[in-house]
């Protein structure tokens, strides 16, 4: 019994240790948020479109696996991500759609124009609360939506080759089968 | 004198200041007080270390103004908060709720104050000299004869 309360420091040493370690893992990222959002249906919402175009609402969604991207002129990580998005759109058969995370209509046209637009439809949140709705906090940010509606995946900043081959395909596939 | 005041006035100005903008705030006090005190509570997601009272991040206003109107609209406090944590999950609340999930968070620095002194009392104890086992015959007898050796 002795013995044993003299290896306390010890396995309490190694509990913390062990603890530390877990946080201190080179691939965890402690700004990367849990979304509270996953397997919720996704909230209701209905956007304008750019310039007269078809806008975005919920309605759009369920029915089959969508992919939703919150996106901005103003952010820099979403121009780093939007060759993706052009592959994306082009080797999935999934549809992409965008939401312009408090964009000017006129900023957000002029960035598609410039880049290339790889949404099959586009809708505007200027005030930002479809975003909020969502559980944002930082554009860019995509969403896999499965046929109910459902959230199934949220990937927070720039989507890398990387999480589209291991996460986002994977799940769409998946998802498409059932 | 009004020097000296208007120093200490200068000198505590940047603790008064807020990040809650003037057209931010609701008309009635009462309700522009709950309103604070409950974005007290609330963590700004792009800072993670800011209430959205003390932030000024964008997305910390569109909450602020956010709350706002759900008060306005009468939500009660618990309502207000809730429709962000529905959002934005627990993470959103610096404090905790007390969960299952969260027991170790809430009661592991008690819980090991607790085995310390614990710890603490029964070494204390062990340490108290116990008063020595009076002699026996045969020893009384040893002692005796050395004392007597020493005398002689």
């Amino acid at each position: 019994m002795r013995r044993i309360l003299f290896l306390l420091p010890v396995v309490l040493f190694a509990v913390l240790a062990g603890y530390f370690a877990l946080a201190l893992r080179p691939d965890r990222d402690p700004h990367t948020l849990p979304s509270a959002m996953i397997d919720k249906p996704a909230p209701a919402f209905t956007l304008a479109g750019l310039g007269g175009a078809q806008g975005l609402d919920s309605a759009a969604l369920g029915g089959r696996v969508v992919l939703v991207n919150f996106f901005a002129s103003w952010c820099v990580p979403c121009r780093i991500e939007h060759p993706l998005l052009m592959q994306l759109a082009d080797a999935t058969n999934t549809p992409l759609y965008g939401i312009a995370y408090k964009d000017k209509p006129a900023d957000t046209a002029r960035f598609l124009d410039e880049l290339g637009d790889p949404y099959k439809r586009v809708g505007l949140d200027e005030a930002g609360r479809t975003g909020i709705d969502f559980g944002v906090y930082g554009v860019p940010e995509t969403y896999v939506i499965d046929k109910t509606g459902r959230i199934r995946l949220r990937h927070v900043g720039p989507l890398t080759a990387e999480a589209v081959a291991k996460e986002l395909k994977p799940l769409i596939e998946e998802l498409n089968r059932s | 004198m009004t020097r000296a005041l208007l120093f200490l006035l200068l000198l505590f100005a940047p603790v008064l200041a807020h990040a809650v903008e003037p057209g931010e705030r609701l008309a009635d006090p009462a309700l522009e007080a709950r309103a604070r005190a409950i974005s007290k509570e609330l963590r700004c997601l792009v800072c993670q270390n800011e209430s959205i009272d003390d932030s000024s991040a964008g997305l910390a206003h569109d909450l602020r103004v956010l709350l706002r109107e759900r008060i306005a609209k009468g939500d009660t406090d618990t309502q207000a908060i809730q429709f962000i944590v529905a959002r934005y999950g627990n993470f959103v609340l610096l404090k905790p709720p007390v969960e299952p999930a969260t027991y170790a968070l809430w009661f592991g620095p008690p819980a090991v104050l607790l085995l310390g002194g614990i710890g603490v009392v029964l070494y204390l104890r062990r340490r108290r000299p116990e008063a020595p086992a009076p002699l026996d015959p045969a020893e009384r007898r040893r002692l005796d004869e050395l004392l007597r050796e020493g005398e002689g």
